[in-house]
């Protein structure tokens, strides 16, 4: 069907424009034309002097496209430094995107092992993963994340950012996954053929496995399309507590910080593309999810279930 | 326009109506130019919310926004012109020493809960500000070399100020001292409870000051309504009481884009100190909303990049301040960078490149001799070169050989620094330095700086309260805590810091302004040629007002607008936002 082969084509052409950021963008993400600040989008290239003969070429340089100097394309315009926002998109949505999913992930393996744990198991095991979590929720953050800042060097490499934002973005936003699959987990093992296989002599690891881990599948594809931008914003506020990623590497955390000003966001609207960029990616990250939710069992499951699955009996 | 006349002078020209006022309110301040249209109300928005209304304990900025409509001072600053003019305090005289000032106080002056005005209430505002267990943010202002003024009372209209050593312009430091009602407050100061008096939870009705407006209420986190104070000293030439409008209401907002939008859809009648994005914006409206802007040039504030020279630094820090305390690298540094590019793109032109540690703003004490800043990568090469650094793969080795890398510690809060710091570090590229930035939270930045020493450079702005050199001994003497390179000397630990020293100490006592512009500008030399501030630009005070405010004279002096409150009217009463 030409409507299933859509999504699956556009969201593997946004990746791949983000992968191969270095031969699709016209410049390096760092690259000022102090000449030309806030150029609005143009198709076409232009210089700082008008009246200057300007070509946009293909291939050249080792990049997709672009134009010789004096003259500079730049299809979503130029931020305060003349540096080019599309380029900088998508060098910067290589990073987001990537923090964002491994965060992502981190939170939801952790969030799901303590709610499948907590739920199964219940009593103390329960009351300590959830009591833990709502320490978590409940810790002042911002303060802790100074002090975390304090102790650490000055200057952090990007890799070392990337890292620590993944990994504090992850420790700390398991616990509402985590209570969600635990909700999920405790209807499950309430259900007729768990106590039966329990009743026949099934290990609680075989019964988690086979019974309960399926039923939590819908809240945590949909958790993991939910947290995916959640995630990619948070990395804004790291950045400006000055553990996220620095100057001038682009992030679509940093750039948006930049288009918050009230100026930007009348005069300079092109500033917003990391924004606009996260709709169509995220987008297909929803449709993707609510489809892996119907398709394998082969049955279709009725919209906005994401949530409570409907029970399937099986073997 | 806007000069004003003491009493005295005016009972010269008029004796029958100056009579006449004294019979009336007291000896009144008369203020010269046409009189004004009473009645209307004033809407303003304030960036950050006031802490307290006990001027003894404020030191936010919030707290002296708004107090300095509700209090009055002695001896006042003019804002516009820059110079001293009489206030609370109608004259005064100076010993030959320079040591002795003493103040002949205005009388029949009330507070505005009518209470008498006297010297008792001087001699009390300095012992409380000098009280040590209150711990004022005032106090360091008014300690001369850490020691404070003798104040005592020679009746009940003449105060004497014997001072710990002589001052050239002394006056100035009576500046936005405001006087204390001593019968409100000295109760709390007695029960040492003084830092509690007067908070935001106070009832309006007890909080009481000499200034153009008094309290009506307050609502957290909403709005001040201040009312007019029935017993305020000034008069126009028409002997019509000031301040003009009934009331002022200032909206706590938050922030800035806040306030610009308030103001753009006229909800608020004037704005202080936009940002050069915002003000373009506002700018292209002006016309069709009915309100102007003004862009008053350079302002006093100067931001400059600093590096750590002080001798406790970690060993990492202390290995980089091999090449950080090397003279040549740090003029090098200074001729990379492209100020005309930062007053062009952060600040779209309405900016200054600075040449030194003075702002061109003020015009009094610069020293324009100094050449102006231009970018010079090939003058930095030939520096570097000529001290022993060496170039590697396009990587700069200081003489021992390390490469050249060092990180701009910025606040997170200010995006015109920050951007500041990412166009130092594509300036400094070419040199072959690696520049890192670190953004962080102004206080961390703060600790870093004047605790712990733990920072190789960093973006800051110093504001100057005032245009003299005076305000300044905080940062350029060696002694000094803000002395930011290397703070709290016990002896200064380079020649050139000890002339700095010398010459700034020499400048406070020498009496006049010739004499004193010439060592202020061989200090501005001396910090040029040694670059360990290195000055970058001064923005632009940015301000608007609606069009049918009349009076409105903003001014390059703190509070920028509202210094003339008591002076404004609206040219028809229906106008303004408040109506």
């Amino acid at each position: 069907m030409r409507r299933r082969a859509f999504l699956p084509l556009l969201l593997g052409l946004l990746h791949a424009a983000l992968l191969l950021a270095g031969f699709v963008a016209p410049y390096p993400y760092d690259e000022q034309h102090r000449g030309l600040p806030y150029a609005p989008p143009s198709w076409h290239a232009r210089a700082e002097t008008p009246g200057t003969p300007c070509r946009v070429e293909l291939l050249r340089g080792g990049r997709l496209f672009g134009a010789a100097p004096p003259c500079g394309i730049f299809l979503l315009g130029t931020d305060a430094f003349g540096r080019d926002v599309f380029s900088r998109v998508l060098y910067g949505g290589r990073i987001s995107v990537l923090a964002g999913l491994a965060a992502m992930l981190l939170a939801l393996s952790l969030g799901t092992a303590a709610g499948t744990l907590a739920g199964y198991f219940g009593g103390w095991t329960s009351r300590l993963l959830m009591r833990g979590g709502e320490l978590v929720l409940a810790l002042p953050w911002l303060y802790l994340l100074l002090a975390v800042r304090a102790a650490l060097p000055l200057h952090i490499p990007t890799e070392e950012a990337f890292l620590l934002v993944v990994a504090i973005i992850g420790s700390l936003g398991w616990v509402r996954p985590a209570r969600l699959v635990r909700g999920v987990v405790l209807s499950a093992r309430e259900r007729p053929y768990v106590e039966a296989a329990r009743g026949f002599g099934a290990a609680p690891w075989y019964s988690i496995r086979r019974h309960i881990l399926p039923e939590t599948r819908g809240v945590v594809l949909t958790q993991a399309a939910l947290l995916v931008p959640q995630f990619i914003l948070a990395e804004v506020t790291l950045s400006f507590l000055g553990l996220g990623i620095a100057e001038p590497v682009p992030s679509w955390g940093n750039m948006l910080a930049e288009a918050r000003q009230y100026f930007a966001l009348v005069d300079h609207g092109w500033l917003l593309a990391p924004g606009l960029m996260l709709i169509p990616l995220l987008l297909g990250y929803f449709l993707l999810a609510d489809r892996w939710l119907a398709e394998p069992s082969g049955t279709r499951v009725p919209e906005g279930h994401g949530c409570t699955p409907e029970p399937q009996y099986r073997g | 326009m806007g000069g004003r006349i003491s009493c005295s002078t005016a009972r010269a020209l008029a004796i029958a109506l100056a009579c006449a006022l004294v019979a009336r309110g007291g000896e009144r301040l008369l203020v010269q130019g046409t009189p004004g249209v009473a009645g209307g109300r004033l809407l303003s928005a304030l960036r950050i919310e006031p802490r307290t209304f006990n001027w003894a304990v404020a030191g936010d900025a919030g707290s002296r926004e708004v107090l300095g409509l509700l209090m009055a001072d002695l001896i006042h600053i003019n804002r516009q012109t820059q110079k001293t003019e009489p206030a609370l305090a109608k004259s005064w005289q100076v010993s030959p020493d320079g040591r002795r000032w003493t103040l002949e106080l205005r009388q029949g002056l009330q507070f505005s809960d009518g209470h008498a005005f006297d010297s008792s209430d001087v001699v009390f505002t300095f012992q409380v500000i000098y009280d040590e267990k209150l711990d004022s943010p005032q106090r360091d202002l008014l300690l001369l070399d850490g020691k404070p003024i003798a104040v005592r009372a020679l009746g009940p209209s003449r105060v004497e100020f014997l001072l710990p050593e002589a001052r050239a312009v002394a006056d100035r430091l009576f500046d936005s001292v405001y006087m204390l009602p001593r019968h409100r407050l000295e109760a709390a100061w007695k029960a040492g409870k003084l830092g509690d008096a007067w908070t935001l939870a106070t009832p309006p009705a007890e909080i009481a000051g000499l200034g153009p407006f008094r309290l009506k209420s307050y609502a957290a986190g909403q709005q001040i309504a201040l009312e007019r104070n029935p017993y305020y000293w000034k008069a126009d030439t028409a002997g019509r009481q000031l301040p003009y409008l009934d009331e002022v209401r200032l909206l706590v907002v938050g922030t800035e884009d806040n306030q610009v939008l308030r103001f753009e859809s006229g909800e608020t009648d004037l704005i202080n100190r936009v940002g050069a994005g915002n003000f373009t914006v506002l700018e292209r409206e002006q016309a069709r909303r009915g309100y102007r802007m003004q862009d008053l040039g350079p302002s006093l504030e100067t931001s400059f990049l600093v590096f750590n020279l002080s001798g406790q630094a970690s060993a990492e820090i202390a290995a980089r301040q091999a090449f950080l305390k090397r003279k040549a690298f740090r003029q090098a540094v200074s001729a990379a960078i492209d100020r005309a590019a930062m007053v062009k793109l952060i600040y779209s032109g309405r900016a200054s490149a600075l040449a030194g540690p003075v702002s061109p703003g003020n015009r009094a004490w610069v020293d324009a001799t100094l050449p102006a800043p231009a970018r010079s990568l090939e003058r930095a090469r030939q520096l570097l070169a000529a001290d022993g650094f060496q170039w590697k793969n396009g990587a700069l080795l200081d003489p021992s050989g390390r490469p050249v890398e060092f990180t701009i510690l910025v606040s997170n809060s200010n995006p015109e620094r920050q951007q500041m710091a990412a166009m130092i570090q594509d300036d400094l590229k070419p040199l072959g330095m690696r520049v890192n930035v670190a953004p962080m939270d102004f206080r961390s930045l703060g600790d870093r700086l004047q605790r712990t020493r733990q920072f190789e450079a960093a973006l800051l702005s110093l504001g100057s309260p005032d245009a003299d050199p005076n305000p300044s001994l905080a940062v350029f003497l060696s002694s000094a805590g803000n002395h930011l390179w290397n703070p709290s000397q016990k002896t200064p630990d380079t020649p050139w810091e000890a002339e700095i020293d010398g010459l700034m100490r020499r400048q406070q006592v020498a009496l006049n302004y010739a004499e004193r512009k010439k060592m202020f500008d061989r200090v501005q030399q001396i910090l040029v040629d040694y670059q360990p501030m290195i000055a970058l630009v001064s923005p632009s005070i940015l301000v608007g007002a609606k069009t049918g405010l009349e009076n409105f004279r903003p001014a390059l002096l703190e509070p920028f607008t509202t210094w003339n409150a008591d002076e404004f009217f609206w040219s028809r009463p229906t106008a303004g936002a408040g109506r």
